[in-house]
């Protein structure tokens, strides 16, 4: 077994590790603090299925920001879309045989890809070039944007560029699942592909990417507008 | 300490979002409360020794104890849907008076001593100590946001700044380091019951000359009744009603609906105030202590429902915190909702076809309605959606003939403040109330031009104060701000029960 897999194959194990202990960490934080009192931004929905529709508009639409701002809404929609699909598109790598939908949403991933890295510049733009966004940025803001670029582009290099040997890609991540290793290809612009998304893994329960499942959690739009109805105590 | 000048921006056609001006604002603090005013309220008369400790052990039990913080420090993304909401950054383009960056100055120090990353690489994700220097931001910034919410609306997360400035206010008394104005006036409910420190006997004799003036002026016993016991309905209103106008005027508008009405109600002297300044210091036991009198007064008075009067905060309070605060209800009415809004109530009767209204004695009246931040965004009326929007409207056109909106994308939930809420009404800081009112100002000059708008009606009484002294300085008769209920007492008719 060559050791850049043997590398590779515990460098996944532990970005996996981190990134499952360590947002079921944060989630529990969440989930155990106590909301102590009703403060819905209103107008909020009276009922629980309200609720979820808001929350439904908030996560799928990006509602709030729809209404604060359309540029970063137009960019920050586009790439996380863009996003879902990518990684949608990347499910081929993980399963065998492919599920219909990831097969279906083949030739969508690529163009997604591009998608991704354009919303990805047009976030990035608005960091330099509006006075108000770059005075609240800080170098990890810019550093994630980097990572998330890097991350597109390489796998955008590896399509168009220079294509590697996804075959044995795919065996090596099956493996992995499945604790029976296969060697991965020692193909530069893949290595780096991947070192990277698993640095992103595990520095998402630590970053601002809580933003994920914290959304989910903020009582300013998880919470009814029912104070008078419903008397709101907690332990 | 206080801001030498206060300086009023000029009124653009077109607002535009501002340039940034570092520490444009850097000069505006709130006086500090003095030991007596603090230890009052519990908190340490002065900054303790050993504070940064403290402060970092009280942020810590902040976050575990309330989840909306635990949540908003963490999940911003510096993505600045926030950045041109806030109406004193607008006002001011002091670059911490926006909403994230004001967050910021408490989450850098909560990044710095409660996540990985802000222990580790400090300067990579911009944690920060908590200085002397970050202290001092902090009593300047965190009195400069009036929580109202207006952020919280489109930030992608609900973000709401105002939770952040509440606990950067209870970690500051929790050090000593109280604002004069709030806990000045928190420490005068607790003795004598109200904001203003007017005591019982005070509050009758100011209520029996309303009776004469009402009388003067209508020819009826219109009665404005103080403790009295089986009465139906107790009405809590903001002290400021009591005598500073234009608040009286919604007072005696309260006192016609109930004597047209034909409804029994009081006021209390325990509870002679619908404000809660807990709120402002983010503090949950001050808010129910002050709260607390309402309860004790309602039992004491034996009535069945209580309504509460013209103030925006106080109806947040009352609507959304009462229940979980001095609830439960359960020996009210349950045919009417606990609390009702003195707008509610009217609202009702006029439905109900129990008042009615002779409108042209309002013609002088050209009316916009200023939705004030807490009833908008942070509160219902009615039962129905929307509800804090469409029936303070629909008493003043059931009152009012000439009636005509701001631009849409000013009212409702894009509602601006008016630049004095959140515990900083109060003079130290009138160059930065004058700053926050500009968005605002905009909006009335536009109706003014186009409308010839005269009156701007709200509901809610800080919004009252703040408007009559800022509207001066940007050219407005101060007279134009004036209550929903001062519209309902122009033109209600009288004379069935009396």
């Amino acid at each position: 077994m060559p050791v850049l897999t043997i590398l590779y194959a515990c460098l996944f194990y532990a970005a996996a590790a981190v990134l499952a202990a360590g947002l079921a960490w944060k989630i529990a934080e969440y989930a155990r603090a106590p909301a102590p009192l009703k403060i819905p931004t209103t107008p909020a929905p009276a009922t629980q299925a309200g609720v979820v529709g808001r929350m439904a508009r908030e996560v799928v639409l990006f509602e709030s920001l729809f209404r604060a701002n359309k540029w970063i809404w137009l960019f920050g929609w586009v790439f996380h879309v863009a996003l879902l699909l990518v990684l949608v598109r990347h499910l081929r790598y993980f399963t065998d045989p492919v599920w219909g939908v990831v097969a279906i949403a083949q030739p969508f991933g690529i163009y997604a890809g591009l998608a991704m890295l354009a919303g990805l510049a047009g976030l990035w733009a608005r960091r330099f070039l509006v006075e108000r966004i770059r005075y609240i940025s800080t170098y990890s803001d810019h550093l994630m944007l980097a990572l998330l670029a890097a991350i597109a582009a390489t796998g955008l290099a590896m399509k168009y560029v220079a294509h590697t040997d996804i075959v044995s890609v795919k065996a090596f991540m099956l493996g992995l699942m499945a604790f029976d290793w296969q060697p991965l290809p020692a193909d530069p612009v893949l290595l780096v592909h991947l070192a990277l998304v698993a640095l992103l893994m595990a520095v998402f329960p630590a970053s601002k990417l809580l933003h994920a499942p914290g959304v989910f959690f903020s009582p300013t739009r998880n919470q009814a507008d029912d104070s008078r109805e419903r008397r709101h105590v907690t332990a | 300490m206080a801001a030498a000048t206060v300086q009023a921006p000029p009124l653009r056609e077109y607002p535009v979002i501002p340039i940034l001006a570092p520490d444009a604002m850097a000069g505006s603090k709130p006086y500090p409360a003095t030991e007596k005013m603090n230890e009052a309220l519990g908190f340490p008369g002065k900054l303790v020794d050993g504070w940064q400790e403290k402060a970092v052990l009280k942020i810590g039990e902040l976050v575990a104890k309330n989840r909306g913080l635990r949540v908003f420090l963490d999940a911003c993304v510096h993505c600045g849907a926030c950045t041109d909401k806030c109406h004193y950054f607008l006002g001011t383009g002091d670059p911490k008076n926006m909403p994230v960056a004001r967050q910021d100055l408490f989450r850098k120090v909560y990044r710095r001593y409660f996540t990985l990353s802000g222990k580790l690489v400090p300067k990579l994700v911009g944690a920060e100590d908590l200085t002397e220097s970050v202290l001092e931001d902090w009593t300047k910034y965190f009195n400069q946001c009036s929580e109202c919410r207006r952020c919280s609306v489109y930030c992608p997360y609900g973000i709401d700044t105002a939770e952040i400035t509440m606990a950067a206010k209870e970690v500051m008394d929790s050090i000593g380091v109280g604002q004069k104005y709030t806990n000045e006036i928190i420490g005068k409910v607790h003795k004598i019951g109200n904001n203003l420190g007017l005591p019982g006997p005070a509050l009758k004799n100011t209520l029996e000359t309303l009776e004469e003036e009402v009388k003067e002026e209508t020819g009826l016993d219109v009665r404005f009744p103080l403790d009295e016991k089986g009465a139906e309905v107790l009405v809590v209103v903001p002290s400021a009603d009591f005598f500073a106008e234009p608040h009286v005027f919604s007072l005696v508008g309260y006192a016609k609906v109930f004597h047209a009405a034909g409804i029994r109600w009081t006021l209390s002297s325990h509870a002679s105030e619908a404000a809660n300044f807990g709120v402002f210091i983010g503090s949950q036991d001050q808010m129910k202590a002050i709260a607390g009198r309402v309860r004790e007064a309602s039992l004491e008075l034996g009535v069945r429902r209580i309504v509460v009067g013209e103030c925006g905060h106080a109806w947040r309070v009352a609507y959304s915190f009462w229940n979980t605060l001095i609830g439960p209800f359960d020996y009210l009415d349950a045919r009417y909702p606990v609390p009702q809004h003195i707008c509610e109530l009217t609202y009702d009767l006029i439905q109900r076809g129990a008042i009615a209204f002779d409108r042209e004695k309002n013609d002088a009246h050209v009316v916009t309605f200023h939705d004030s931040c807490n009833v908008a965004r942070a509160s219902g009326m009615g039962g129905i959606p929307r509800g804090q929007f469409i029936i303070p409207r629909a008493v003043i056109r059931a009152a009012a003939n000439r009636f005509h909106d701001m631009a849409p994308e000013t009212i409702n939930e894009h509602t601006f403040c008016c630049g004095g809420g959140g515990g900083l009404l109060t003079d130290e800081l009138l160059d930065l109330r004058v700053k926050g009112a500009l968005p605002r100002m905009e909006a009335l000059q536009k109706v003014v031009d186009e409308h010839g708008v005269n009156f701007m009606a709200t509901i809610c009484a800080i919004c009252k104060a703040q408007f009559a002294k800022v509207l001066p300085y940007y050219k407005f008769d101060m007279g134009m701000i004036g209550g929903v209920h001062q519209l309902v007492s122009n033109a209600i008719r009288l004379g069935r029960n009396d």
